[in-house]
């Protein structure tokens, strides 16, 4: 392909027309023309794996896709087990996780934006390290909050509210820096013209900037939220992998969520429950998608144009 | 109070067509007096050593190139440049016979007295009445009813007729021309002695910008302006007085720094300018 020219005929010239035809400002050079190929080729090799995931799970779970999903509880025997727990287990702890989580990052966020001086040396440390914890594997939450656990003589730890402990931790970064973004798009002029009426920085942070920037705010927490939901790996660290016969009724109940059911269902060898672990990940990728559809529509429905 | 540096020896005037022209008077009261300000960004010093008296009820023009340091010093006097950082005032500006950079001077009592219209139009992404109700709520003021002071304020900014069928819908979508109208609302809705207006009219039509003066005449029976504008056929236009400013290297440094060139009636200093540097400024020559 570096060799490539424009008159080159047949299939490979159409490709090279039409990603010559989208890149941008019309890339020319044989080099940029084939990088531009492989690119085009990964992207078509990412949506072809995961079309094929989706078809597969849809023609392994549709079967079992019907009310008993909803309102059975686990069984050893797959044609009478359902995801009731699970489900109300995955609504517990995500609902715990974002009245934990939002709070702080938010808080933490108008502090970083709007109060903290930026040419300060720790401040600085602060900002890099919250980039870098986004992107620490959500595995290591499960094995910090464990510690943190064992460091307080926790011995129970299939709680709702260590589970949401741990989410919290892995999405906090999420929220932070979304919040930060949103707070940052506010114009600045916005801040001075409340300033210049007389406002204190807490009044124009409060009743005007954080107003403003709330669907931002809110775009970027469903977006870590959703996130939270699919975790599976810190949760298995804290005993999540559970056999519950019960539904989840407060922060001390016992629990467990979708993403380890699943898991749970996958390892066993009868063929109905790998059905049931398929139905419900159609479950959760159906909630997920809702959750991004809906973090999509607040962000253009409420995009404030300044 | 510097008086004899600040005015002229009274001058006959042949008489102009402005509105401005047969107002000479030199017995309003200093409402803000700079003394000797000098204002830096870190080590950088972008005013030197200015001395100017805002007198109530008049309407001063400060104009001047790019860089001459006119919209730093507008910024100065209600301490909006407090939010730069490394931004440090030396000197004294004096409100109410107090510095306003004083030791134990709120930042923020100072700007609830001496309010400022920006460059380009601000409205708070909030409804046009919460736009108006923003100021007096957030310092607490004590108001009867809302809706008069509302009512009021888009009044004396010549906007009310405009708005009044659609308070409660978002000032964003309203016309550039009538923004910076609604931030004049907004600003006068908390009753301050002082405007600054940071050339109010740059980002509006001509139209849009002869209704703001004709606003800025009505307001000057009320409050003391100060208006920076790039356009000096506008500094003709509204003000009582007009402050020439340029930019000239540091006697020390060498960087360039803003000095106030000449200070009068605004008839006065766009038909006989004292200084050569004026002159060649409003002739066009250079700026």
């Amino acid at each position: 392909m570096v060799t490539s020219t424009p008159t080159r005929h047949g299939m490979g010239a159409l490709v090279h027309r039409s990603v010559r035809g989208r890149a941008k400002g019309g890339e020319t050079s044989p080099r940029s023309i084939a990088f531009l190929i492989v690119l085009w080729f990964c992207l078509l090799f990412a949506l072809l794996f995961l079309v094929v995931l989706l078809i597969n799970i849809w023609v392994d779970g549709v079967g079992r896709l019907d009310l008993a999903l909803f309102t059975e509880y686990p069984s050893s025997n797959p044609d009478d087990a359902g995801a009731r727990p699970a489900i109300l287990g995955s609504l517990w702890v995500i609902g715990t996780t974002a009245v934990m989580t939002l709070p702080i990052g938010v808080a933490a966020a108008i502090h970083l934006e709007e109060f903290s001086d930026r040419h300060n040396l720790i401040n600085r440390a602060v900002e890099l390290n919250v980039q870098n914890l986004a992107a620490i594997p959500s595995v290591i939450y499960g094995m910090l909050t464990l510690a943190a656990l064992g460091l307080f003589g926790v011995v129970n730890k299939n709680q709702v509210w260590v589970g949401a402990l741990a989410l919290s931790m892995l999405i906090l970064p999420v929220i932070i820096i979304a919040t930060r973004e949103a707070l940052r798009a506010v114009p600045a002029e916005i801040r001075q013209g409340s300033l210049a009426l007389g406002a204190t920085p807490l009044q124009t942070v409060f009743r005007n900037t954080l107003p403003a920037a709330l669907p931002g705010i809110a775009t970027g927490a469903i977006l870590g939220l959703s996130r939270a939901l699919g975790e599976a790996a810190p949760l298995l660290l804290l005993g999540g992998l559970v056999f519950l016969r019960f539904d989840p009724n407060g922060l001390m109940s016992g629990y467990t969520t979708m993403p380890i059911q699943i898991f749970n269902w996958t390892g066993r060898p009868q063929q109905g429950f790998h059905e049931l672990a398929a139905a419900t990940s159609i479950v959760l990728l159906v909630v997920l998608l809702l959750m991004n559809a809906l973090a999509i529509y607040i962000r253009n429905r409420y995009q404030q144009r300044w | 109070m510097n008086d004899n540096r600040h005015t002229h020896p009274t001058v006959s005037i042949h008489a102009r067509a402005t509105a401005v022209s047969d107002r000479m008077d030199d017995t309003a009261p200093v409402v803000l007096d700079c003394e000797d300000v000098s204002i830096y960004y870190g080590e950088f010093r972008a005013v030197t050593e200015v001395s100017l008296g805002f007198r109530r009820n008049e309407i001063t023009a400060l104009i001047g190139p790019s860089g001459c340091g006119k919209s730093t010093v507008l910024r100065s006097l209600n301490r909006m440049n407090d939010l730069v950082d490394g931004a440090r005032v030396e000197g004294r500006i004096i409100f109410h016979a107090e510095d306003i950079y004083g030791k134990d001077v709120d930042a923020i009592a100072v700007r609830r007295r001496i309010g400022m219209v920006f460059q380009k139009p601000n409205p708070f992404p909030k409804s046009i009445y919460d736009n108006i109700a923003y100021g007096p709520r957030v310092i607490g003021m004590k108001v009867e009813s809302m809706d008069d002071l509302v009512e009021e304020a888009l009044t004396r900014a010549a906007l009310w007729d405009e708005v009044k069928d659609k308070l409660k819908q978002s000032a964003l979508g309203l016309s550039g021309g009538q923004q910076q109208r609604l931030c004049i609302a907004r600003t006068i809705a908390v009753q301050p002695e002082v405007i600054l207006m940071d050339e109010p009219c740059s980002a509006l039509d001509p139209i849009a910008t002869m209704k703001i003066e004709d606003l800025m005449q009505q307001l000057r029976r009320d409050y003391t302006i100060v208006i920076v504008t790039h356009n000096m056929q506008q500094a003709a236009r509204v003000a009582d007085r007009t402050a020439f400013f340029t930019a000239l290297p540091d006697e020390t440094t060498g960087d360039r720094t803003g000095v106030l060139v000449e200070y009068d009636y605004t008839s006065k200093l766009f038909e006989r300018p004292a200084d050569k540097r004026t002159e060649d400024y409003i002739s066009g020559r250079f700026g």
